[in-house]
């Protein structure tokens, strides 16, 4: 890896070097280094670019990364990547797309990845977008989240989206089978004329399935958010959304939470709420001696955590 | 030494001007004085005034001598002035130990932080990961608030209420929180308050009513008179 592929990767994993465990790196389009360990392997798909992710069951306490790094230029990169949790496994997959753009043209990921949860496996996944470089062309993400939770299955998300990313359309589809839960956290932060889509979707079909699903973003400049999220409760259950956005200058959000009930038994929640930062924080703040531009930091920073 | 002079302070309300503060002249030496008077009289916009969130009409502040009335709140709390709100702020996302090592205005130890919340009642392995958010109480934010003003320990000190939104319980602590500050602290420690245990450390009571100053003087010579009762100061005595 040269220097900037060292600099993207710890944007997105916060590591120097290759990651423990187990690992795939994608770099500019081609396999840039894996690993495998006996529990977990990685195969490169056939049909299609990407790759597949075996987790064996009863996996405990092992981690796999998959960071994706693009720093040519002009790159539109696609990749399906499937991952397969055993019975009763309980992991962590830390994945992400870093893009430097130095130059004019449109550098794209899109990233299509596929979870299947057997029964009680328990995942926390996490990624991060991150964008730089100095040129003039468009960083672009779309990853596309698919969750299948089989019988009390428990799935954790964080995904975060904090700089250089022009445009991202977010898609998460998710089905759960009885039990299963799912817990989602997102958090993102726009900046100059960035568009950012995020569209989750939960379909409750288990009995005593649960969802939580939790978006925290601030918009600043002209960015503008749009923040969608359906939740369908076809059984007993209990689902929660909650959108929570701090708007900026001249940026825009849009919050359009649905909640469909097909069961009487179906205990669904939304929450939205959108306006600037109150002045009495930012007040607070500066009786501490802090400059009102120092406050305003620290209480973007904070919401993001 | 904080000097307040001639200090005025007007809004428009209903499309009529009505005066807030007149004329008010103090000066507030080192050591613990109390403010007090009814509510509506002017304390909390006074308490404005000097952390500089208010611009009085007219008037002066000066600290030290320094005059500081064309201030920023950040200039005046950078040059030693720290104001505990009445109603504290709460912050998604920034926990108590974030606030109190903005308030400290240095990297602080676990311990160290710890340390200043104890000072306050608080049994801090509970508290200092804790967002300040809704799911803290009342009581506990205040309590919070005055251990922010601990660890910056400035020059000036100002609480307003301090003891609103406190339980009997907790107020006895607060007591001991005041009286330990009174020790420790050193400047100039300024107090709004209604309740008499904490107008009864004080060195010196300032009578604050319809926007003047009504009486000033050491404790012994104001809270006798104020307890009486006499015209002046009624709404306040039927509060105490």
């Amino acid at each position: 890896m040269d220097k900037i592929e060292k600099d993207l990767l710890e944007q997105i994993t916060g590591l120097h070097e290759v990651p423990q465990g187990a690992y795939n790196i994608r770099a500019n389009g081609r396999g840039a280094g894996r690993r495998t360990t006996e529990n977990i392997d990685i195969v490169t798909k056939t049909d299609k670019p990407g790759i597949d992710i075996y987790i064996k069951p009863g996996t405990k306490n092992e981690s796999v990364h998959i960071p994706v790094l693009l720093s040519e230029t002009g790159l539109q990169d696609l990749v399906y990547n499937d991952f397969y949790v055993g019975e009763g496994a309980d992991v962590t997959i830390v994945a992400g797309c870093g893009i430097h753009n130095g130059g004019d043209g449109e550098s794209r990921h899109d990233g299509i990845h596929t979870f299947h949860l057997a029964a009680d496996a328990r995942l926390r996944y996490v990624e991060k977008h991150y964008g730089q470089g100095d040129g003039n062309g468009q960083n672009v993400m779309n990853p596309t989240t698919v969750i299948e939770l089989a019988e009390r299955a428990h799935m954790e998300m964080e995904t975060t989206q904090i700089r250089g990313v022009d445009s991202t359309v977010r898609v998460t589809r998710s089905t759960l089978a009885d039990g299963a839960s799912l817990r989602i956290r997102e958090n993102l932060m726009t900046h100059g004329s960035q568009l950012a889509e995020t569209d989750f979707s939960v379909d409750m079909n288990g009995e005593d399935c649960s969802a939580d699903v939790v978006s925290r973003s601030v918009a600043k400049d002209t960015s503008r958010q749009v923040f969608r999220s359906c939740i369908n409760g076809n059984n007993r259950c209990t689902g929660h959304t909650e959108c929570d956005a701090i708007i900026m200058d001249e940026a825009s959000v849009s919050a359009i939470p649905e909640l469909t009930a097909n069961h009487l038994d179906a205990a669904l929640i939304h929450e939205a709420a959108i306006g600037k930062i109150a002045g009495e924080q930012l007040i607070k703040l500066m009786t501490l001696g802090l400059t009102e531009q120092e406050a305003e930091e620290q209480i973007v920073s904070g919401f993001l955590k | 030494m904080l000097q307040l002079k001639n200090i005025g302070y007007r809004v428009m309300a209903d499309g009529q001007e009505r005066e807030i503060l007149h004329d008010i002249n103090l000066t507030i030496e080192d050591g613990f004085t109390a403010i007090t008077g009814p509510n509506g009289g002017g304390k909390s916009t006074l308490a404005k005034v000097i952390a500089g969130i208010i611009t009085p009409n007219e008037g002066q502040i000066l600290l030290d001598g320094r005059d500081i009335t064309a201030c920023t709140v950040t200039e005046r709390a950078q040059l030693g002035i720290s104001f505990a709100f009445q109603q504290p702020v709460r912050f998604k996302g920034l926990t108590v130990r974030d606030l109190i090592t903005l308030a400290a205005g240095r990297t602080l130890t676990v311990s160290e932080a710890c340390a200043y919340l104890s000072e306050v009642g608080l049994c801090a392995r509970e508290y200092i990961d804790r967002e300040i958010n809704a799911s803290l109480s009342g009581g506990e934010l205040k309590r919070i608030e005055i251990a922010m003003i601990i660890a910056r320990g400035t020059k000036v000190s100002l609480f307003d209420e301090p003891e609103a939104g406190i339980d009997l319980w907790s107020f006895n602590n607060l007591i001991q929180v005041f009286e330990k500050m009174h020790d420790t602290l050193g400047g100039s420690i300024l107090i709004i308050s209604h309740q008499e245990r904490i107008l009864n450390i004080a060195d010196r009571v300032v009578v604050i009513a319809d926007g003047r100053v009504r009486a000033e003087g050491t404790r012994q010579e104001i809270l006798p008179e104020l307890l009486q009762g006499n015209t002046t100061c009624s709404a306040l005595t039927a509060k105490l």
